[in-house]
Parts: structure tokens; sequence; C-alpha cells
């Protein structure tokens, strides 16, 4: 197997893109990436596009292959890979994967979603569908209702509290208000949405004891990253961020199937397994992009992950170790509560943003000074399929 | 051409008495402060040259709230409309939301519009609360009218306060009104309504002599550009 890195990304602001078509949003992305990678007029081998909801929302499949043909790659090969609110890491891993086998040498790889052009009800009943058929979905239940759910537990077994939740929050909308690419660019206050008695308005229950202020916003966005293999990447100019691990790992459909569904068993599989790969340790990544879909995620995965014990991941966001200059920097870029959460887009504008980071090209606000390892976990269904890839800046 | 009095005097309708709203303040999710107060009729000129880039806003409707909130506006300047107040929303001086209604007797109100020109921090829904706040609390109404014209005003208005529906026409001649009781304001006001009063002075003091307006392309952008929940 051949190792691989990334000589391209390309992400493009998220939001509210009434204007763009899904099409769109994807061509946007890829251009960039294949700007950035400098190919010139070499073309790419394979496509591969994440995408959850194009069949849904936009009534259009075979998304890849439209793609390709938009972005004169013909013939190169294309899939769409659709894994719920994984479909971008999946997609990252299926580039991967083709490069390291040595069958293709330039991957472009592309996450995109268009969510806005449909009321906040029907996005939520959109990604309502990756629960369970039977037994979850008929009977009303969302993603904001489990992760309720989640909550309550997490509360009830370490001792979380909204002011922990609250202190998530607060970091990943200031490290927003400072990312260009953020959907939610706008820092938050304490006072605001816990402190004050006005924050009954402000930040209202959405699936308590979450809060509006708890959970990702809807978003239309793009991102996309270019992989060949590492000795290619190596002769050009920038430096090479190489794929050093990735994991992925299922778990039931249905949480009430767990033994505990505290117990995020496919983040730990799925990051061990990255770890393992990368020969790396929890303490030797410098920052991290962890799937904060609702606050209390990013604290259990920062523990699943082995960045905190059990209990303890509340703890240290509140102490300010998960914040820029912390113990472990964790989204940085404002992870899905500010950046947004386009969901086919997200697990791929992950691996963009820790390749800013590796590179070490983000303003001094956003940059982890010196950092050389990072991770990022994009979390499926909820917790049933988990990609983790962690990467590494290539001294040159 | 001067006004002519005494058939001014015909045009313009005769007005019930209307108690004052009491201004107030309430801090926001970003902790900025805004400022809650009753406009003047002579403010009007202002508050029309904020509401005037909505008018070519297509993005929620705003383009028809804007325009009929215009004309309201305009005809309550200019002595056409019955018992109209306006009620405006004002971060360190900058006009940021306006609402406005109108009694149609003692004991009935009629809410026109909600109009919010910074999104994304429920400036709508704060200003909509106070309309609901002033017509039941302090012009001592039983019930208001209401309908909405974009969905999320119907999300706001008919879903969170449990409105009632009624085949009352409301005076905007879309669908049939909407209704909000004593009862069902004062059930909803706890997790609905909020402010501090009395207003501190000095932030009231300043929302009084500093009526800003921000450009015409930071208001396109802040209602229809690409940021923002």
């Amino acid at each position: 197997m051949r190792d691989v890195a990334i000589i391209g990304v390309g992400m493009i602001p998220f939001g509210r893109r009434d204007e763009d078509s899904l099409m769109d949003l994807l061509a946007y992305a890829s251009l960039k990436a294949l700007d950035d990678a400098g190919l010139g007029d070499k073309s790419v081998n394979a496509v591969y596009v994440g995408n959850m909801g194009g069949g849904i929302i936009q009534h259009q499949t075979a998304i890849a292959s439209s793609l390709v043909d938009r972005l004169s790659l013909l013939p190169a090969a294309a899939e769409t890979v659709e894994n719920g609110p994984a479909s971008g890491g999946s997609a990252v891993k299926n580039g991967l994967l083709a490069v390291a086998s040595g069958y293709y040498d330039y991957v472009l790889v592309v996450g995109g979603e268009k969510m806005r052009e449909v009321t906040g009800w029907k996005a939520t009943d959109f990604v309502s569908t990756m629960t369970h058929p039977e037994v979850e979905y008929p009977y009303g239940v969302t993603l904001p209702g489990m992760a309720g759910m989640f909550t309550r537990l997490y509360m009830e077994k370490y001792g979380v509290t909204r002011e922990h939740l609250t202190a998530v929050a607060i970091k990943n909308q200031d490290m927003g208000a400072l990312n260009p690419y953020a959907h939610v660019e706008m820092s938050i206050s304490r006072e605001g949405i816990l402190d004050s008695p006005h924050s009954v308005v402000n930040n209202p229950p959405v699936a308590d004891p979450l809060h509006l202020y708890d959970a990702c916003p809807v978003s239309d966005g793009a991102a996309a990253v270019i992989l060949c293999p590492l000795e290619t990447a190596k002769k050009t100019g920038k430096p090479p961020v190489l794929i050093a691990g990735f994991g992925q790992a299922t778990d039931t459909h249905t949480l009430q199937e767990r033994d505990d569904p505290t117990d995020l068993k496919a983040v730990s599989l799925a990051a061990k397994q990255a770890f393992e790969m990368a020969k790396l340790k929890p303490a030797d990544i410098h920052v991290a992009e962890l799937h904060d879909a609702f606050t209390i995620l990013e604290i259990a995965e920062s523990e699943h992950v082995g960045f905190f014990k059990k209990g303890e991941g509340a703890i240290a966001a509140l102490a300010g170790k998960t914040k820029l200059g912390g113990q472990i920097p964790i989204n940085v870029s404002g992870g899905l509560k500010a950046r947004g959460h386009p969901v086919g887009a997200t697990g791929v504008a992950q691996v963009v943003e820790i390749t800013f980071q590796l590179r070490h090209e983000l303003p001094k606000n956003r940059q982890v000074k010196g950092a050389e390892n990072g991770l990022t976990v994009n979390f499926g269904g909820f917790g049933n399929n988990v990609l983790a890839f962690v990467l590494r800046r290539v001294q040159q | 051409m001067p006004l002519d009095m005494e058939l001014e005097a015909v045009l313009r309708p005769p007005a019930l008495e209307m108690k004052p709203y009491p201004p107030k303040v309430i801090t926001l999710a970003n902790g900025k402060k805004m400022v809650v107060r009753e406009a003047k009729r002579e403010e009007v000129p202002t508050l029309l040259e904020a509401v005037h880039p909505t008018l070519f806003i297509p993005r929620d409707f705003y383009d028809i709230v804007g325009a009929r909130l215009y004309a309201e506006l305009l005809a309550w300047y200019r002595y056409r409309v019955r018992n109209e107040y306006c009620l405006v929303g004002q971060i360190d001086g900058y006009l940021v939301g306006i609402v406005n209604g109108r009694m149609v007797d003692e004991k009935v109100g009629m809410s026109y519009h909600t109009l919010a020109i910074d999104r994304g921090l429920r400036i709508g829904a704060h200003l909509f609360a106070a309309k609901m706040e002033h017509h039941i609390e302090y012009l001592g109404q039983s019930e208001v009218l209401i309908v909405a014209e974009s969905p999320i005003g119907f999300r706001r208005w008919m879903i969170e306060y449990g409105l009632e529906p009624t085949e009352i026409q409301h005076e905007l001649g879309g669908p049939d009104s909407y209704r909000l009781t004593r009862e069902m304001y004062f059930d909803s006001k706890p997790r609905l309504v909020v402010g501090d009063r009395p207003a501190p002075r000095d932030l009231l003091d300043y929302a009084l002599e500093n009526v800003f307006v921000a450009d015409e392309e930071t208001i396109n952008v802040k209602i229809a550009g690409l940021k923002g929940r």
C-alpha cells in the first residue's frame, strides 16, 4: 500500500446559498481544490462525491456522474458516496484506498449538501431518514431528539451541566466568528444564552436539555481535497499532508440496543484504528476537528478518542483546555456548531480544516502554533458509523 | 402647497387615546443590549430610510413586508390611519427592527408587521413579543388579530404562541386572522416575553438621541446574505 497525501484543498463559505445549486457548490469547491493542488493540465483519475440528500431534497441522483462532466474531468471514474452525515468521511476513505492501492494516482474527493432550500422542518425530517425505519422514524424520533436523550443520560452519568455545554457553544462560536468559511460568524455571550433571564427567548430548548445554541445550523456548503501518492506530493511546492491513519467502525442502528447508550463504541474504535495505523497516541495530536452537531457530542467524542478520561471532557471544556492555546484545541474552525453542517460536506471540511492547520496557513488567531498532527472524527447516524483520520505534516 | 386644514380635518380619522409603551432593554444572545421603545411620529422619515432597502429583497418575503410597512408608516405619519403605533429595536443606536399595529377599538388589536433588519439574534421574536405586550398589557386589549406573510412568521407566531384560527378577515387582506387572547398571552409570557424595566437611562437616552440606519449594502447582507442562522 502506498502512503497517500493531500496536495490540494478547497472550501466555499458555508451558509444559506440561495443562488447556487447543489452542483454549483460541488463544482466551486472542486475547482478551488484543483487550483490549490496546482495540477495544471493533469486531470484526476477518479472523483468521489460525498452527499446524503441529493436524491431527497434536490430529487437528483448520480451526482458524481454529473460533476465530472461539469468539471470536464471525463473520462475519470466517478462515484457518489452516501453514508448519512459521515458521507464526506466515507468519500475521503474511498479516495484514500483508491490511491493507496496503486490503482489511481490523482483523486478528487468532494463533499457537499444544499439543505436550505427546504424548511427547517423538512431538513430535520430528511436527516431523520437515517434512523431505524421501523422502531425509530415512525415514532417521530429526530436527531436533535436523540441528542437530547443522549445528553440527559450523559448528565446523569457524568454530571455534565448546561454550563459545560455552554462553554463548548461559546468557544466554537468565538472561533467561527474568525473563520470566513463559517456559516454563523458570530460570537455569543454566556449572559445572553445562559445567565440572563432573557436567554429563555434567545436560546430556547430545542430538545431538552439541549437548547438552540447547542445545535449546529442547517447549512449549504461544500469542501474538496485532492489526493495523490506521498512521493508525488513531495515534488509539489506546498507542505504535503499525509493521511497517516484512518479508522471506521459501526455500532447498532438503534440507540436502545446498546448496552450503554452513552458509550460511543464506534468513535473509540475508529479513533483507535486511526491512531494505530499512524503509530501515534491521542497525546501526540495537536489539533482536532470533532463532529459537534450538538455540543454534547464534542464533549463525548473528546473522551472517546482518548483526549480525556470518561467524565472529564466537560470539565476540560469548561477549564479552557480545548480552546486555541489549550491542551488540545478542538474545533478551531468553529466546528459544525459555527461553520455549519451541510451533512455530505462535513467529513471533507474537517479534513480541509486540519490541512490548513498542518500547512500553517491560517491567521494567528486561528492557527495552532507548530501543529504537526491532527485528528478528525466524522460521526454518522447517532454514532452507528464513524470515521476518523489522523493527518500528519510531512517535513520536506 | 399648504394643507387645507379644514379639509384635512375631514380626511384625518379620529383617534383613540393610546397609552404609551414603556421602554425596556433586552440582552441578546451576543450580549448586546437592545433598547425597545415606542417610536414618535416625527421619527417616521428615518424609519422609512431603514425600511426602504427591504422593498427589493424577495428572500423570506421581506419585499412584501417592507412595502406594506413602508406604506403603513407613511399613513401614520400623514394621518391616514387610525390608532397606529410603532415600536423599534435599537442596538448602539442602530435600528435593528420595527414592528407596528393598531387598535381597531378598545378591545381588539390588529397586528400589522414585524421587520427584523438584523437577523440571527431573535430580534423579530423579541419585537413581536413586545408588540403583543403593548396590546395586552399597556393598551389593555382583550385580543390581537394576527396573520403571517412568511413561513418564518407562521412558525414564530402561530406555532410558538399557539394562536387560534378565526374566520375574521385580517386588515392586510390575506387569509383569515389568528387570535391571541389575554389568557394565551399570559400563558406564553414566561417563555416568550422578556425585558428589563425601567430601561437604564443612559441606554435609553442614547437610543433617543442617536437613531442610526445602516447603509443599504449592510442591510442587504444582514437580511439576505450567506451568514446567520
